[in-house]
């Protein structure tokens, strides 16, 4: 893909005029929002919980590596674990380690995993703070240096290393980078009330980010109504005097929040099939992102907290908070009133992409941004899932414009080749086919395990093209000994063939002179 | 166990996949649908030719159905979510509007153990059919007992003798022609079958036109059975229950298709909207060739489909052996279907 963009350098250059219209995206839902329940109370932090769990497991890769032991004292925002590639993990209290043990986590698995349990002390003490001073001035590289110290991942919900994605936008010439406040999924409105409470702080994360990437504009996209947000944001923008921070609405039509979608919605383009938005010189964010790299830079403060929404009829009082890392959603839920009677589901996440937990027992994660809680009525009774009619409907309302029934009998009857050809890889689970599917087929559900058989297969092909090679060097390794052994042999041969020629010559000799010597004397000595 | 008491009480749910949220629809909503839209040209047919093709319907239905059963049972299927999802009795209604109203019972009960026995189930039940399974039931009933099948009952108005729902009845269950007349007097050749025989006769057209069994475009009352149709089909557009491209693409072509022969041969070739209103054409362009399960699944695929349908229709009836070609034409286009599909992958996101 990288050399059509080469070839057509339009593409980027139409990229420049991001936010200048509003454009579509194929397919996509129109979905009632339910947001306004959880929009009516101010955010508050709720009251210190009494243990908090932090995962070692925060995002898609590896566990990270514990700093601490059982017993420990840790100061709030001090390290606790670190992995290489991920972002780093601090202790959102001040207290004592009480355990490091399997816990359930907020994990679509529902398996548990690594945690660090720590009692806090109550005291708050921090550790100290070491902000960027005078970012203004600050190279990208402090920037990006001091995102990453302080474990920032995005906090839309995929929670991809926020420095990972800097560095890679910081090689890659970025424009425009914008900010995704759009929230697509119904519900969720955590992202809203921290545009309408912290929007100066989104600005002065935005501001940052634009240094660090050595970005022109920044673009911020909101949903369509949401009218509170665009006057927060506004007035904010004006106050920190920036002329190239402007917002924009975008329709709402899930998932419009899609990076892929909103970049289309904003541009009119198309990101490259296997690239990335910064082949078109952009970079999506989240406005909460955004907030906790001010957060981080311009305070020093890590990622210890963030804005969650609990809501759902199967809440009292639905509502929004500032919650820490680690705090049990039970602790959250009692919170806000407790459950009503016909609770019957809790989801992390939206109704769309979320996933359902066993048990409020588990950790707000970096991830964690809605804890919904529906009734039966609102999820209604499992359907029988019947054979696909082929409507198409799926095909219709999918925005990476897939065709999802071709690719489900492909998954189904395991032919690889085909799926791959009919771009399963390009699927971002979505869950519109789901939704509108008559047949109630779990299509996502069967994408996701299509995508691990072709990761596997990937592996397995890779495995096998190195164990051919591996067989192969051992070939020809073997033949070249071979050959080494059959010149090292011819040349004895011929050496000994020499040496058989000259013995036989000293031999000649010898018997010559044995016989001159014979000649001229007895043979008494002969035997 | 200090840890476990130091959490406040916990509570387990049940865990389900996304979405979660109530079903947007169902396969039997979808199918209701589609018996809805046909409502409206059902009742222009019963205006138009007497409550014969109730009876019909009703009796397709009961064979569908019973099929059905029969076969979920014998392949070892629970029966609650199949018969229940009215695919069958879409199946049935479809098959009824293309026989004459008066056809022998037995006509519905073979073609629906075609249809549903054969067509549907033996190639592994809903959604696997390769062929319309009403087309099929049609067609089997088509060739092995033609005159029956095109003994067409005149439009009431026309008719010197129209049965009621008695006589309509005592017809198809025990043959038994009422006191005043047999088939020769009841019955009538469509106006397709009589505008070929005309044609390859070598009458004029317009000479042809004349005779009462024709309207304006189509034959009499047919023209009006298939708006009423088309109408039916325009609600499951709205709906969305059905693409554009189908219906666009068979009508589309037969005008295309029928206009230069009429250009260049007006008095054997008929004017292309005779065409369209004619025989089961609109019937089949909103109902019977967008069935998703035999056609296309992108929408390039859909209008070559539909393409096809048309051109085959009209090949049929210009220079094949029967009088109206929409059925054998759908079922030719369902064999073409996997291939078309496999040519015309729509173009993703990003490629």
């Amino acid at each position: 893909m990288n050399r059509a963009t080469l070839k057509k350098p339009q593409p980027v250059e139409l990229a420049h005029e991001a936010g200048s219209r509003s454009h579509h995206f194929h397919g996509g839902l129109r979905l009632r929002h339910n947001k306004t329940i959880s929009c009516l109370d101010p955010v508050v932090r709720p009251p210190l919980p009494e243990l908090l769990v932090v995962p070692l497991l925060q995002h898609a890769g590896d566990v990270a590596e514990p700093f601490v032991r059982v017993g420990e004292r840790v100061l709030k925002g001090q390290q606790i674990g670190q992995c290489q590639p991920c972002a780093a993990i601090h202790s959102p209290v001040s207290g004592r380690v009480e355990a490091l043990e399997n816990r359930p986590m907020s994990h679509p698995s529902g398996q548990p995993g690594p945690c660090v349990v720590i009692r806090p002390d109550g005291l708050e003490r921090w550790v100290e703070l070491k902000p960027v001073r005078l970012w203004e001035n600050a190279s990208p590289e402090t920037l990006i240096a001091k995102i990453r110290d302080c474990g920032l991942a995005g906090l839309g919900g995929a929670v991809f290393p926020t420095h990972a994605k800097m560095r890679d936008g910081r090689n890659r010439k970025i424009h425009t980078l914008i900010l995704n406040g759009s929230e697509c999924e119904p519900y969720i409105s955590c992202d809203e009330m921290l545009m309408r409470e912290q929007a100066d702080k989104i600005i002065l994360g935005a501001r940052v980010l634009r240094r660090a990437l050595g970005a022109e504009r920044v673009l911020i996209a909101i949903g369509d109504p949401m009218e509170a947000v665009q006057k927060a944001l506004t007035r904010s923008v004006k106050l920190a005097e920036c002329k190239s921070i402007s917002v924009v609405k975008v329709t709402p039509i899930y998932p419009e929040g899609g990076e892929r979608q909103l970049i289309q919605a904003l541009t009119g383009l198309e990101v490259p099939a296997g690239g990335r938005p910064s082949d078109l010189g952009l970079i999506c964010q989240n406005v909460a992102t955004a907030a906790a790299v001010a957060d981080a830079v311009v305070e020093g403060r890590p990622l210890i907290e963030r804005y969650i929404t609990l809501t759902g009829n199967g809440i009292s009082h639905p509502r929004n908070f500032q919650a820490l890392l680690g705090t049990p959603y039970s602790h959250l839920v009692a919170a806000c009133g407790g459950y009503t009677n016909g609770v019957a589901r809790l989801v992390i996440g939206g109704p769309m992409m979320g996933y359902s937990i066993a048990s409020d027992e588990a950790p707000v994660v970096k991830a964690s941004n809605c804890l919904l809680a529906l009734t039966r009525s609102d999820i209604a009774d499992p359907q029988p899932e019947m054979p696909c009619i082929r409507c198409g409907e799926c095909a219709r309302v999918c925005p990476a414009m897939l065709l999802p029934q071709q690719l489900h009998l492909q998954i189904r009857t395991g032919l690889w080749d085909q799926v791959q050809e009919y771009g399963l890889s390009a699927c971002i689970e979505c869950g519109c086919c789901d939704y509108v599917c008559p047949s109630h087929i779990p299509l996502v559900e069967w994408f996701r395990y299509g995508k691990g058989e072709q990761r596997k297969r990937a592996l397995e092909i890779e495995a096998s093209e190195l164990a051919r090679r591996r067989f192969e060097g051992r070939e020809t390794r073997l033949l070249r000994l071979q050959q080494e052994q059959l010149e090292k042999m011819t040349r004895k041969k011929h050496a000994l063939k020499d040496k058989a020629q000259r013995d036989s010559r000293i031999r000649d000799s010898i018997a010559r002179a044995e016989s001159r010597h014979g000649e001229t004397g007895g043979s008494a000595d002969d035997t | 166990m200090a840890k476990q008491g130091d959490l406040r009480m916990t509570r387990s749910f049940e865990t389900g996949g996304a979405p979660h949220l109530p079903p947007r629809t169902t396969v039997a909503a979808v199918m209701l649908q589609v018996l809805l839209a046909l409502v409206p040209g059902v009742l222009a047919y019963t205006w138009f030719f007497g409550p014969g093709m109730l009876i019909q319907i009703m009796l397709a239905t009961v064979f569908a159905l019973l099929f059905e059963a029969l076969m979920l049972r014998w392949r070892g299927r629970s029966l609650k979510p199949f018969i229940n999802d009215y695919s069958a009795v879409v199946t049935a209604v479809l098959f009824a509007l293309c026989i004459p109203p008066l056809a022998p019972w037995w006509i519905s009960c073979i073609a629906m153990l075609f249809a549903i026995g054969f067509a549907k189930h033996l190639y592994g039940g809903l959604g696997q059919n390769v062929f319309n399974p009403a087309m099929v039931g049609y067609v089997v009933v088509l060739i092995s007992f033609p005159q029956v099948m095109t003994a067409w009952l005149p439009p009431l108005a026309l008719a010197e003798y129209s049965p009621g729902l008695v006589d309509s009845l005592a017809i198809i269950f025990t043959g038994q022609f009422p006191a005043t007349g047999g088939w020769d007097m009841l019955t009538q050749a469509t106006p397709l079958d009589t505008l070929k025989t005309g044609v390859e006769s070598g009458r004029m057209l317009s000479e042809i036109s004349n005779s009462p069994i024709f309207g304006d475009y189509g034959g009499m009352g047919w023209e009006w059975i298939a708006i009423w149709f088309g109408l039916g089909g325009f609600f499951l557009l709205y709906k969305r229950t059905i693409n554009w491209h189908v219906p666009v693409a068979v009508i589309g072509t037969v005008i295309l298709f029928s206009l230069p022969f009429w250009l260049a041969a007006p008095s054997s070739n008929p004017f292309p909207l005779q065409h369209v209103f004619s025989g089961g054409l609109v019937l089949a362009a909103f109902f019977i060739a967008t069935d998703p399960v035999s056609g296309c699944a992108s929408n390039r695929g859909r209008l070559i489909f539909g393409a096809g349908v048309g051109i085959i229709t009209l090949v049929i009836r210009r220079w094949g052996g029967y009088p109206d070609g929409v059925a054998f034409a759908v079922l030719l286009m369902n064999m073409a279907a996997p291939l078309i599909d496999r040519y015309t992958r729509p173009r993703m996101y990003g490629e």
